[in-house]
């Protein structure tokens, strides 16, 4: 018995849809929110690696490591509204961020 | 065998601490729990023969984005209690989409192909972390250089956005110190002995 790609496409799939049922099982903290699309981003990550590993295409390698950077980047943007919302307005509620519209 | 073994063990801590993670009710906890991911994540990759992303994945999730996270977890005086009232109401909803999501992509990956590797293996004497540094400094010179850029911005927005002037705190101004002369705040008094100023 050995592990082939479908495996890790299998645990890829189970862990996205793991952090797309976070973002709904938390709807109003945003952290955990932030946490789930972390999650989903991983996921992400898995697929392209197990690809680039089973199809010998180092491509898939290289774009994982640009989905990294990018998502290092969103939590800190994400988590900086955050702070400065919470500032402002002493709640981290999902529902009154709609007040900033406008 | 040993493979088969480890592949099924750190999947099932990754799935586990997954599950932890939205369903811990203490933020702090589920962070944990993502760090456990992480690293579970990242033997997955060893597994994989990428070395170099599992460590990155390492430094950078776990070095870096996770103690963000514990960091403003910490920092933010929330009741978690309160943001958790009424969040089983979306239960059904998130499991129903959940469950056709994943229906979705099992039905996708069982009529996906087994193909033949596109480019043949190179030799084994470049190790992964070479490889990728020889392809990402030719290929992939222009992307990675905007990855780049984009962490650069993301770096000075995060300031622009926390930084705060508070008006009742006195700053040094160091500019100010240095433009004043002599003439603006001496005043030299000729004082005749026996009498005062």
């Amino acid at each position: 018995m050995t592990i082939g790609l479908t495996h890790y496409l299998a645990v890829a799939a189970i862990l996205f849809t793991l952090g797309v049922f976070g973002i709904f099982l938390n709807r109003k903290n945003v952290i955990v929110i932030l946490m789930s699309i972390e999650l989903m981003l991983l996921a992400v990550n898995i697929n392209f690696v197990a690809f680039s590993s089973f199809m010998h295409d180092l491509a898939g390698q290289v774009f994982s490591m640009f989905i990294l950077t990018v998502a290092a980047a969103e939590a800190a943007i994400g988590l900086a509204i955050l702070v400065v919302f919470f500032r402002n307005r002493g709640t981290i509620a999902v529902e009154d961020i709609s007040t900033m519209k406008g | 065998m040993i493979q088969v073994a480890a592949f099924y063990l750190f999947a099932s801590v990754l799935t586990a601490c997954a599950l932890a993670v939205i369903c811990a009710r203490n933020p702090v906890h589920s962070v944990l729990f993502l760090i456990a991911c992480f690293f579970s994540a990242a033997g997955l990759f060893v597994l994989l023969g990428a070395e170099f992303i599992a460590l990155i994945l390492v430094i950078v999730y776990v070095g870096a984005v996770a103690v963000l996270f514990l960091f403003v977890v910490m920092m933010l005086d929330i009741s978690f209690q309160d943001l958790r009232r009424g969040a089983m109401q979306y239960v059904p909803l998130g499991l129903g989409i959940g469950l056709v999501l994943l229906v979705e992509l099992f039905t996708l990956y069982r009529a996906w192909p087994e193909r033949t590797p596109v480019i043949t293996a190179e030799s084994t004497a470049i190790e992964n972390t070479e490889a990728l540094g020889r392809i990402i400094y030719t290929d992939y010179l222009f992307a990675f250089q905007v990855s780049g850029l984009i962490l650069f911005v993301a770096m000075i927005g995060a300031i622009v956005l926390t930084h705060r002037c508070r008006p009742d705190v006195r700053r040094q101004k160091v500019a100010e110190q240095n433009r004043r002369k002599p003439s603006d705040v001496l005043e030299i008094k000729k004082v005749s002995s026996g009498s005062g100023a």
